[in-house]
């Protein structure tokens, strides 16, 4: 079982981030290969989130650069980061709590759908303007997500009333409904259970595998990034002290010290 | 008229070609197959199994869950003359060998990946197994075996070879005869391997056919198959009664969805086991818990109301006038809302078999208008052995003989079965063969039964189990340690019950609580306890328990034949009975021999007539760790009643 990696789609180059005096991160370079799947790991506070947050437009790096397909951004603009087919999944999960499943993964389409407001305020079931067609469309795009996340008996569920894992899968399937050519995951098994865990790791080996889907992830069950990343960045303090395969990351001396801890 | 299932399905599509035959909820819409589509299919699978090879005769595994396109692969190979052999989806790898090999399965039909990894797992040890389909071709992208194929290209090129050989499918189908096997079902043995049970299409559609009569069943019936496949009763209900009555068979979603579909389809045949019924209960009260006062007090009102009024309405017996309109408006304002909220608004029929079912728990039902009933079956019966009519459906009775059906009761009180529906023998097992029927035609079937006045079949054991008293004054009584266990375990407060008699004068029991159900009893009373062995031992619970077991007693008395195993002496157990620590059966059945000699001081003490015992006894956690708990357990007298109407 090999998939194709391809080219770098995402270049990240000498990014510094600073909040006044607080130095969040010093000069990180890493791309991401299309098609891997590619871990950022760290201890707490070593930038991992603030890293995503750069990528997805949510902060403005001080210096450095972000080359995404081709194209060279000093400042990523969260609505254009979406627009070009970034979408992200939220550590702290940001979905709308009393509306249900289905409702949530919808908003995921919101930049796909065409029809105006005005044209939305006429929709009628004679299809008249087509806002109605253009809905159902959408509507069965987010029932392809549901079945591919096995979420089938929670549709009509208000998101708040689910399991801490099922949010987490919903956060996804919102992410997955904007049909993403790189899917930021950001803590996505954090506070989950094993069989829970596992599950994740499926649904992200499957988008990986089966959507061509280019995840980043930040993860800190160290046993679940070494099993699905093809390649790890690893920060601490702000700084890259590892790039690598699973491998080359678990036998750097620097990352045992910081990061796994030292017995000496 | 005899025919085949393949005949029947051809019938039913020129009968009804465009009428619905199966739904499938599919991306949250019913997907709807008519009986034309579903012809058409079976012709193309057929036509395809034909060109991979399939001969007739031999045999086929079918695993998966209920999916249209693999009932349609079991009638397109019945219709090649072989035999499909559904095997249960949630088995593990290593119990489908034995299956596979034993029946020299070349070809298995498999709904998904899961099941696709299960037989590549077992590929070795089945090198006969070559060829392997799958219907759902998620996650199956990267696997490259040989012989692995998508049914959708087996559909693809059947499609093509029934075009160019537009005769075919309808000469292989008239190849079939009714005697002719039709399906193999696999019966999971206490001990040993797993039985091969033979049924030909004459079995099956004769049985599907009574249970049809017995009813009245129509083509207008809504069914919802939900349960495995594999196991018989789904195979009649949604298979064999389908083809004859010509109803629609509804899939559900997945199996987290059923309650949901349940819902939406609203079926008006339904089969469930009891513990389906028990965990709607338990979830309609636990939501009525949590309602607003008014609302709790309309339904406890009327539930009261339905109580006393429902079970004589369902079974057509005169009801006062006021009875009559507190109820319909009860039926309105409680009734109603909640068959519908069950997704039982339509039921006309309701069957549940299996095990015993509680008598509150089934008058529940049958209160509520819902018209829930027995029956009696085994695999090797083709199910339909006894039935209850529509006004005579009791708690502790499976029904009378239903139409071509004998039974008659053997020295030792096993039910014997005489009928057209009985398996034709185990497959390669003379030998079980003719330890189960018997020269002049009869089939055993282990049961311990009881034929009451009315000529209602009574189940009370397995015949293995039914013990004999000795000495004491119920010398030579029957003893049926289930029965007792079962009465016991209808009171919420006990969840387990083991119960000794067998060669001994009296019968003793030891009993788990329902820790739920006692915890929340003794927090109603403001009684503090510390933890499960805390609470078992406290003498207010013994009290409790005592209450039930006299209540069960009293119940006993009246039964001639089982007022001997009335309890005498009975204690609480300190710690739940855990399969974990090998109690229990991983189906959760107690294992009444084990127990007996991992608690012989207890045993004893519950014999010698000593009024405590201490015990220590070594819990395995499920992590591997283990511990010890002890206490001395309070042993006590229950009152016995004397027989009503003599002793046997």
């Amino acid at each position: 079982m090999s998939k194709k990696i391809g080219d770098v789609i995402l270049d990240v180059q000498n990014i510094s981030l600073r909040f006044g005096g607080v130095k969040a991160l010093t000069d990180i370079s890493f791309n991401v290969r299309e098609r891997e799947i590619r871990s950022i790991i760290g201890p707490n506070g070593a930038g991992k989130s603030s890293m995503l947050n750069c990528i997805n437009g949510v902060y403005q790096p001080q210096e450095g650069s972000i080359v995404f397909r081709g194209q060279t951004f000093s400042q990523m603009n969260s609505r254009q980061v979406a627009e070009m087919g970034i979408a992200r999944t939220f550590q702290n999960l940001a979905l709308f709590k009393g509306m249900s499943v289905v409702d949530n993964i919808m908003t995921g389409r919101n930049l796909r759908i065409k029809s105006n407001l005005f044209m939305q305020a006429i929709r009628n079931p004679f299809g008249i303007g087509g806002a109605q067609r253009e809905e159902e469309q959408h509507r069965e795009f987010v029932e392809h997500i549901i079945d591919f996340l096995e979420i089938q008996a929670y549709r009509k569920t208000p998101v708040g009333q689910l399991s801490y894992g099922l949010q987490k899968r919903v956060d996804l399937g919102r992410a997955l409904a904007m049909e993403p050519k790189v899917l930021l995951l950001d803590e996505p098994m954090a506070g989950m259970n094993l069989e829970e865990k596992q599950d994740m790791s499926r649904f992200i080996l499957d988008v990986n595998d089966e959507f061509g889907t280019t995840v980043v992830l930040i993860e800190h069950d160290m046993g679940v990034v070494m099993d699905i990343s093809d390649r790890v960045v690893v920060l601490d303090y702000g700084r890259k002290i590892g790039d690598g395969t699973p491998e080359e990351v678990r036998s750097n001396d620097e990352v045992i010290r910081a990061y796994l801890g030292t017995t000496n | 008229m005899q025919t085949t299932f393949p005949r029947l399905l051809l019938e039913q599509a020129r009968l009804r070609p465009r009428d619905t035959a199966m739904r499938e909820k599919k991306y949250g819409i019913w997907q709807v197959t008519s009986w034309a589509d579903m012809a058409q299919l079976v012709e193309a699978l057929a036509c395809g199994l034909h060109q991979a090879g399939i001969v007739r005769g031999e045999h086929v595994v079918v695993v998966g869950a209920n999916r249209p396109r693999l009932y349609a692969t079991m009638l397109a190979l019945q219709s090649l003359g072989a035999v499909p052999v559904p095997l249960y989806q949630d088995a593990v790898a290593t119990e489908c060998i034995f299956p596979i090999n034993n029946a020299e399965v070349r070809f298995a039909i498999v709904e998904d990946q899961e099941q696709v990894d299960k037989m590549l797992e077992i590929r070795d040890r089945c090198p006969q197994l070559t060829h392997i389909y799958y219907d759902d071709p998620r996650g199956m992208r990267n696997y490259e075996e040989p012989g692995l194929h998508a049914l959708d290209e087996l559909v693809a090129s059947g499609g093509v070879f029934a075009t160019g050989h537009p005769g075919f499918f309808r000469e292989q189908i008239e190849l079939g005869e009714p005697e002719d096997v039709a399906s193999l079902f696999f019966t999971s043995g206490t001990t040993g391997n797993p039985k091969g049970v033979v049924h030909t299409h004459a079995n099956l559609i004769d049985r599907a056919r009574a249970g049809i009569a017995f009813d009245r069943l129509t083509a207008q019936e809504e069914v919802l198959a939900y349960l495995p496949p594999a196991w018989i009763g789904q195979s009649i209900f949604s298979y064999a009664q389908w083809l004859v009555a010509g109803y629609v068979v509804n899939c559900p979603e997945s199996s987290g969805t059923v309650t949901i579909d349940m819902n939406e389809v609203g079926p008006t045949y339904y089969f469930a086991p009891p513990r389906v019924f028990e965990g709607l209960l338990t979830n309609v009260m636990i939501r009525m818990e949590d309602a607003g006062a008014i609302k709790r007090a309309m339904f406890h009102y009327f539930m009261k109301v339905a109580r006393r009024v429902g079970p004589a309405k369902m079974s057509g017996r005169p009801v006062g006038l006021s009875d009559r309109l507190l109820y319909a408006l009860g039926n309105v304002l409680v009734y109603r809302p909640l068959r519908n909220s069950l997704g039982m608004s339509r039921i006309r029929v309701a069957y549940t078999a299996g095990e015993a079912i509680g008598p509150d728990l089934f008058t529940f039902y049958r209160s509520l208008g819902i018209n829930l009933k027995q029956l009696y079956g085994q695999t090797e019966t083709a199910v339909f052995v006894c039935l209850q009519p529509d006004d005579q459906a009791q708690a502790d009775t499976v029904g009378v003989p239903c139409d071509g059906v004998e039974i008659k009761l053997s020295e030792d009180g096993e039910v014997l079965v005489r009928s057209p529906g009985l398996l034709k023998g185990y497959y390669k097992d003379p030998k079980a063969t003719a330890e189960v029927l018997t020269e002049d035609g009869w089939y055993r079937t282990n049961d311990a039964g009881i034929i009451d006045a009315q000529g209602h079949l009574r189940i009370i054991d397995r015949v293995k189990d039914v013990g004999r008293l000795k000495g004491g004054p119920y010398d030579g009584a029957l003893f049926a340690p289930k029965y007792v266990e079962n009465k016991l375990k209808f009171f919420s407060y006990i969840k387990e019950a083991v119960a000794f008699g067998d060669q001994r004068e009296k019968v003793c029991v030891m009993i788990n609580i329902d820790f739920e159900a006692v915890g929340n009893w003794a927090e109603r009373r403001g009684m503090p306890y510390a933890g499960y062995t805390d609470l078992a031992q406290k003498p207010q619970v013994y009290e409790l328990i005592l209450e039930c077991v006299e209540k069960v007693n009293a119940d006993l008395s009246e039964d001639a034949m089982l007022a001997g195993s009335q309890i005498s002496r009975f204690l609480v157990l300190h710690k739940e009975l855990d399969a974990d620590d090998g109690e229990l059966t991983r189906t959760n059945k107690v294992r009444r021999g084990f127990i007996g000699d991992k608690y012989r001081v207890l045993v004893d003490a519950l014999y010698e007539g000593r009024s405590e015992q201490f015990i220590e006894t070594q819990v395995k956690f499920e992590d591997g760790r283990t511990t010890t708990v002890s206490a001395t357990l309070k042993i006590g007298d229950a009152r016995t009643f004397s027989t009503m109407k003599g002793a046997a």
